[in-house]
C-alpha cells in the first residue's frame, strides 16, 4: 500500500466526488477530439454539463402507453452505474466497497441496468424502440462472454475474485501474465466500445433511428429522465473506462500521484475513442457480432494461456 | 429501333399539335409497348383535361424523342403497367389528376392524395377530408414478420414522406413509400400561363434543382416563342447547372460518409458544399441559383471580370473537394460498407425506367447531356459517367466521376467566358406559338428533368407537365431495399437522395 499521506476517508470522498462529477466530461472530451480531427471547433468540453442543467429544468413528456416501467430504465441505469462505480478501483487509490466475489455483482449491475432499459424501451410500444431493444440484447449477449472470460483470466492470475485485487494486483510488469493481460485488454476494449454504443459498433451522433442500437431505446425520454439517461451513459463510460485502464496504471508512491495517473489515463482513453471514431466508419450491423466474437476469442485465449 | 407511328422530335423542339400523330387507343398502346420493348424509355405519359393521353418516348440511342397522342373514348382504358412497368406511377397520376381509370393496374393507389382537377369523382372515393398516405399498404404476414412505419415526420430537418417496411427480423422483405405531403399544385398553377410567377414555380419544383428545372422551363418558352439563345448565354447556363451539380454531389458524398459514421469527409464536405453554393451566389446573389436564368437569356450575366474572379476560387474549391473525397475512397471501412448495401440490377433499372445517377450506377448508359444534348453540351459534350455494381458504392462513385467531368467543363467554360464579351441583354419574349407541343429536358444533378407544355389557341399553357427524376426513381429505392438490412435504409436512401417535393409537385 502507498503511504497514506491522505487519510483513507478523504480518498473515498475523492472517489465519490469523481464518480458524481467527472462522468459528463468524458463524452465532452471525445467530442472535442472528433471535432478537432474533422477541422471543426466543436461544442465546448463541458457541453454535457450544460445539457444536463438545461434538461433538469424541463418537464418530461410521457406517452400514454407508458407505465412506471418507463422510468425504471433511466433511474436503474444511474443507480446501477453508481454502485458499480463504488466497486471498481480508480487506479491505485483504494476502493470504497470491496469483497470477494464483487466482480459478479459488478458485471450484473450492468446486466440489471440493461434489463431495465430494455423494459422501458418496450414499454413505449414503438417499433423503433423494440428493434433497438432486440439489437441491444443480441449484441450484449456476445459482449458478456468476453467480459467474463477476461475476469476468469485475471481471477486465475491474481487468485482472487475481488475486483480491486484482480485489476490492480496483476500489473503488466510481472512477465508471465503480460501476454494474457494484453489479450484481455483487447477483448475488453471491444466490450467497452460495444457497451458504450461507440463507433464502430454504434453511432452515438446519428439521428437515423433505423440504424441505432442503444440510442433508439431512449428516444421517448425527455426532460429529467433524459438527463438521467445521458448522465447514466457517461457514468458507464467512466466505470468501464476505469476497469479497462486499471491494469495499465503504474503504482506511484503518493496517493495524489495515483489520482493524477488515473485522470490522465481516462483522458488518454477519451482521446483514443475520439481518434477511433474519427478514422473509421461504422460496421454494417451484420458485422457487429463478428467483432464481438473477436473480443470473446481474445479473452478466451488469455484464459487458456493462464491455465497451462 | 424506329417507331414510325410516333413523331420524332429533338429535345426542346416545338412542334405544332397538328403534326403530332393522333393514334387510336389500341395503336397508341401498341406503339408505347413496342417502343419500350425496343429499348426506348417512357419519359412521360400524361393526360389532359379533355381526356387525351400524351406519351413521350425517349429513344436515347437515336437521340430522338417520340411523341403521339390518343383520345380516350371514356374515363376507362386498359392499363399499360402490366406489360410496361415504367408506366406504373404515370397511370396512377393520370387517374388521380383526371379521374381516368386504367383498368387492370396492379397497384392502383393515389400518388399525391389530392382530388381530380376535373369534375370527375376520385377513383378511390376520396373527398376533401381525406388525409395523405391514409390508405392500405402492402402487408406481409407470418411468424416473426413485423411492420415498421417511418415518417412523415423524421428525426432531422428533411422533407416529409412515409415509409412502410415489412420486415423479418432485421431483413426488409418489402418497402412501400407513400409521398404527397409536399403537393403544391405546380402543374395546375401553370395552366393559362406563362404567368409572372411561372419561372419561380418551375425553379421551386425542387429547390435543390433550381437551375435544372428553371432551365427546362426557359428552353420550353424559348422554343415556343421561336427564340434562339446566343451560345455565350448557353455557356453561362451550363456553368449554373454544373455548379448546382458540384454543390449537391459534394453534399451527398459528405452525407453518405456521415451516414456510415465516417466523420472527416462528412465534416469537410459540409463546408465545401457551401463553397460551391457561394460560387453561384457570387453571380446571381442566390446560393441555390434562384433568378439566375430567365426565358430568353439571363437575369444575371457572368461577365468576363466575374469569370476571371471565379477561376481561382474554382481551383481552390476543387482542390478541397478532391482531398475530402479521396479520403473517403482510401478508408477501407467506408468502401466495404458502401459495397455491401443497396444493390439494384441493371435489368430492374431498365424495367422501371430509372434515370440519372442510380441508373448510371447500374451501367445504364443514359444522360440527357449526351443523348439529347442541349445548350452548351452540343458543342462541349460531357460523357456519361458509369459504374457497374448498382450498389451504394457505385452511386457514390458515379457522383465522384461526374464531379471530375463537371469541374473540367466549369474551368473550360469560365476560361472562355473570361475572354468573351457579354451578349446584349435579352428583351421580353414574343408571344408563344398557339396549339403547339414542346418537350424540354435537362440533366439535373439527380437525373433527367422533363417539362412538357401544350399551348391553346392563344398561346397559353393548356397543359404543363413536369417530370422530376425523383418521380422515376423512388420506386428504385424501394426495390434496392428488398432483402437488405433495415439498418441500411438511411444509407441507401441517401445514395439515391431523391426529392420529395419534386415528386409531389
Amino acid at each position: 500500500m502507498s503511504q497514506p499521506l491522505i487519510p483513507v476517508s478523504i480518498q473515498w470522498a475523492v472517489h465519490l466526488l469523481t464518480l458524481l462529477v467527472l462522468p459528463p466530461l468524458i463524452p465532452g472530451l471525445i467530442n472535442k477530439v472528433k471535432a478537432v480531427m474533422a477541422g471543426r471547433s466543436g461544442p465546448p468540453v463541458l457541453q454535457l454539463y450544460y445539457d444536463l442543467a438545461k434538461l433538469a429544468h424541463k418537464r418530461a413528456v410521457f406517452s400514454r402507453t407508458t407505465t412506471w416501467v418507463f422510468l425504471a430504465g433511466p433511474i436503474g441505469t444511474v443507480v446501477a452505474g453508481m454502485v458499480a462505480g463504488l466497486l471498481v478501483p480508480f487506479g491505485h487509490t483504494g476502493t470504497p466497497l470491496s469483497f470477494e466475489g464483487d466482480v459478479i455483482l459488478f458485471a450484473y449491475l450492468f446486466g440489471l441496468a440493461r434489463f431495465l432499459t430494455v423494459l422501458s424501451a418496450l414499454d413505449t410500444g414503438s417499433s423503433f424502440e423494440g428493434m433497438g431493444a432486440a439489437r441491444e440484447v443480441a449484441f450484449s449477449a456476445l459482449a458478456e462472454p468476453a467480459l467474463f472470460l477476461g475476469f476468469a483470466a485475471l481471477a486465475k492470475a491474481s487468485s482472487s475474485l475481488s475486483l480491486s485485487t484482480m485489476l490492480l494486483g496483476s500489473g503488466l510488469g510481472s512477465g508471465r501474465i503480460a501476454g494474457p493481460l494484453i489479450l484481455v485488454l483487447v477483448g475488453w476494449a471491444i466490450v467497452f466500445l460495444a457497451e458504450n454504443a461507440r463507433i464502430p459498433v454504434d453511432d452515438p451522433n446519428t439521428h437515423l433511428e433505423l440504424t441505432m442500437i442503444h440510442e433508439v431505446m431512449v428516444l421517448d425520454h425527455s426532460g429529467r429522465p433524459l438527463a438521467l439517461v445521458l448522465y447514466g451513459a457517461s457514468l458507464k463510460l467512466l466505470v468501464l473506462g476505469a476497469m479497462l485502464m486499471d491494469p495499465l496504471f503504474p503504482r506511484a508512491p503518493q496517493a495524489w500521484q495515483n489520482w493524477l495517473i488515473f485522470y490522465a489515463g481516462l483522458g488518454a482513453l477519451a482521446v483514443a475513442v475520439g481518434l477511433v471514431e474519427s478514422m473509421t466508419a461504422r460496421f454494417r450491423m451484420t458485422k457487429v457480432p463478428q467483432f464481438l466474437i473477436a473480443g470473446i476469442l481474445a479473452s478466451a485465449f488469455a484464459f487458456l494461456l493462464l491455465l497451462v | 429501333m424506329s417507331n414510325h407511328a410516333l413523331r420524332a422530335i429533338l429535345n426542346g423542339q416545338a412542334v405544332p399539335l397538328r403534326e403530332v400523330p393522333e393514334l387510336t387507343l389500341a395503336s397508341f398502346r401498341e406503339a408505347i409497348l413496342e417502343g419500350t420493348r425496343g429499348g426506348a424509355r417512357l419519359a412521360c405519359l400524361c393526360a389532359t383535361p379533355d381526356l387525351r393521353l400524351f406519351a413521350v418516348l425517349a429513344d436515347d440511342a437515336e437521340k430522338r424523342l417520340r411523341v403521339a397522342w390518343a383520345r380516350l373514348p371514356g374515363t376507362r382504358y386498359q392499363a399499360l403497367t402490366p406489360e410496361c412497368p415504367q408506366a406504373h406511377l404515370f397511370e396512377r397520376e393520370i387517374a388521380e389528376q383526371f379521374g381516368i381509370i386504367p383498368e387492370g393496374h396492379p397497384w392502383f393507389k393515389p400518388v399525391r392524395y389530392h382530388l381530380p382537377w376535373s369534375d370527375l369523382p376520385s377513383p378511390w372515393g376520396r373527398d376533401e377530408g381525406s388525409l395523405p398516405a391514409v390508405t392500405d399498404f402492402f402487408k406481409v404476414s407470418g411468424e416473426e414478420v413485423h411492420e415498421v412505419a417511418v415518417g412523415p415526420v423524421h428525426a432531422g430537418v428533411i422533407e416529409p414522406g412515409h415509409f412502410r417496411f415489412q420486415c423479418h427480423g432485421e431483413t426488409v422483405i418489402h418497402l412501400e413509400i407513400a409521398l404527397g405531403f409536399q403537393h403544391r399544385g405546380i402543374e395546375r398553377a401553370m395552366l393559362g400561363g406563362p404567368h409572372a410567377l411561372s419561372l419561380k414555380q418551375a425553379e421551386t419544383t425542387s429547390g435543390d434543382s433550381t437551375i435544372a428545372h428553371g432551365w427546362a422551363y426557359c428552353r420550353l418558352l424559348e422554343a415556343l416563342a421561336g427564340v434562339e439563345v446566343p451560345a455565350r448565354t448557353d455557356r453561362v447556363r451550363g456553368v449554373a447547372l454544373e455548379l448546382e451539380r458540384m454543390a449537391n454531389h459534394v453534399g451527398d458524398l459528405g452525407a453518405l460518409s456521415g451516414d456510415v459514421g465516417f466523420l472527416p469527409t462528412a465534416s469537410f464536405c459540409g463546408r465545401i458544399r457551401g463553397d460551391w453554393l457561394n460560387l453561384s451566389a457570387e453571380v446571381c446573389g442566390s446560393r441555390l441559383g434562384r433568378d439566375w436564368l430567365k426565358p430568353g437569356g439571363l437575369h444575371h450575366d457572368l461577365n468576363p471580370a466575374m469569370a476571371t474572379g471565379l477561376l481561382p476560387r474554382l481551383v481552390k474549391s476543387w482542390a478541397d473537394t478532391r482531398d475530402a473525397v479521396e479520403l473517403l475512397w482510401s478508408a477501407a471501412s467506408v468502401v466495404i460498407r458502401f459495397e455491401m448495401a443497396g444493390r439494384l440490377e441493371p435489368t430492374q433499372a431498365r424495367e422501371i425506367g430509372l434515370v440519372g445517377v442510380p441508373a448510371r450506377a447500374c451501367g445504364v448508359n443514359l444522360d440527357v447531356r449526351k443523348d439529347h444534348p442541349f445548350g452548351p453540351y452540343r458543342a462541349h459534350p460531357i460523357p456519361a459517367s458509369l459504374a457497374e455494381s448498382g450498389n451504394v458504392h457505385s452511386r457514390a462513385w458515379v457522383r465522384w466521376l461526374e464531379l471530375i467531368e463537371s469541374q473540367r467543363f466549369l474551368s473550360e467554360a469560365l476560361e472562355a467566358l473570361a475572354g468573351s464579351d457579354p451578349d446584349p441583354r435579352a428583351g421580353p419574349l414574343p408571344p408563344l406559338a398557339a396549339d403547339t407541343l414542346c418537350v424540354s429536358m435537362t440533366e439535373g444533378w439527380r437525373g433527367e428533368v422533363l417539362h412538357l407544355a401544350l399551348t391553346d389557341g392563344h398561346g397559353r399553357f393548356a397543359r404543363y407537365k413536369i417530370v422530376d427524376p425523383s418521380f422515376h426513381n423512388w420506386f428504385g429505392l424501394a426495390l434496392a431495399l428488398r432483402g437488405e438490412q433495415i439498418s441500411d435504409f438511411p444509407l441507401c436512401n441517401k445514395s439515391f437522395n431523391l426529392s420529395y417535393c419534386g415528386h409531389d409537385l
